[in-house]
């Protein structure tokens, strides 16, 4: 299945659910609707697409743009050898997403860690407490509105930065 | 000058001379500074030269923490009760400029120096630094312990 059959194939499958496609070196990039995206990704781990691997999942803060968060979802096939990157923009306030864990297991420590640095909650997870940061630390460090010195000890310091 | 005086500073310099050829090193290390460090540690710069070949695995055994690598603070008081866990007479080396200053990480993550834990006698930077600053780095905390005054009943250090 080539790239332009693939693309069409997709759209012809799961139609309004994507917003737009793009080329990123000769990968196919997809802009979802954040509502679809466990559905799309459903249909994507199934044949005839047979992405079978949730490479990676993170997401960026635009602090200025209208969907502030937009999350990234890196895919792989291994019977195809190709990759497919979808993204999906979450607004500022309250952002949420339906969650991967059920498809991938690996989806289940990456939304974590996006849930730990960037405070979005994804709606079905099992889980979802801070990984990388520890207990008490307040806000999400990698928003863009987290102070960029910000420290939060877990024991007294001696002394002052 | 009485016989007794003569006598305690003969017998300091005594203690000062063994201890600072037996200094058992915990190497508590987090992150790449730790190549620098079997780099200084094994055969090609030989540590052992200047007598701190002697790793041990339990802080309660060793004399000498080497603090190498970048110290968070999720990590920071594991680092803590570590150092609490060593007997006196002992010492730190900050190796790295991680560990001296934060070195390049200024964030919501990283302990801007260890010294703002724990008390640090001497500090090596570089990034990582060179096996030859490390064993400066050594032979001037030989020289400080050398030096130091030898207590018996140990001050409590602040």
């Amino acid at each position: 299945m080539g790239q332009e059959n693939l693309i069409e194939a997709i759209r012809a499958k799961l139609g309004d659910a994507v917003e737009g496609v793009s080329d990123s070196f000769g990968d196919a990039v997809l802009t979802l609707r954040s509502a679809a995206v466990r559905a799309v990704m459903a249909a994507l781990r199934e044949a005839p697409f047979e992405y079978a691997v949730l490479l990676d999942l993170t997401c960026v803060d635009f602090a200025a743009a209208e969907g502030r968060f937009e999350l990234v979802y890196h895919l792989y096939s291994l019977t195809r050898n190709v990759r497919l990157r979808l993204k999906a923009s979450l607004p500022a306030a309250d952002p949420s997403v339906e969650t991967l864990v059920g498809l991938w297991k690996n989806a289940e420590w990456l939304e974590r860690e996006v849930f730990d640095m960037f405070g979005v909650r994804f709606e079905g997870h099992p889980y979802l407490k801070r990984i990388l940061t520890y207990e008490g630390f307040e806000g999400h460090a990698l928003r863009k509105s987290y102070p960029w010195r910000l420290e939060q000890p877990r024991i007294p310091l001696k002394g002052d930065v | 000058m009485s016989g007794l005086d003569f006598l305690t500073t003969r017998l300091e310099t005594a203690i000062g001379w063994g201890r600072k050829f037996s200094l058992f090193h915990y190497p508590f290390i987090t992150a790449c500074c730790g190549m620098e460090y079997m780099s200084a540690a094994c055969a090609h710069f030989d540590i052992d030269r200047f007598g701190a070949g002697l790793t041990r695995f339990s802080p309660r055994q060793a004399d000498l923490l080497l603090v190498v690598g970048t110290i968070s603070h999720k990590l920071a008081p594991v680092l803590k009760t570590v150092y609490d866990q060593m007997l006196e007479p002992k010492w730190v080396i900050a190796f790295g400029a991680c560990t001296v200053s934060g070195g390049i990480y200024q964030n919501y993550a990283v302990v801007q120096g260890i010294d703002r834990i724990i008390p640090v006698d001497i500090y090596i930077p570089g990034c990582p630094p060179r096996p030859e600053m490390v064993l400066d780095g050594l032979l001037k905390l030989q020289d400080k312990i050398q030096h130091q005054k030898q207590d018996w009943r140990w001050a409590r250090k602040t």
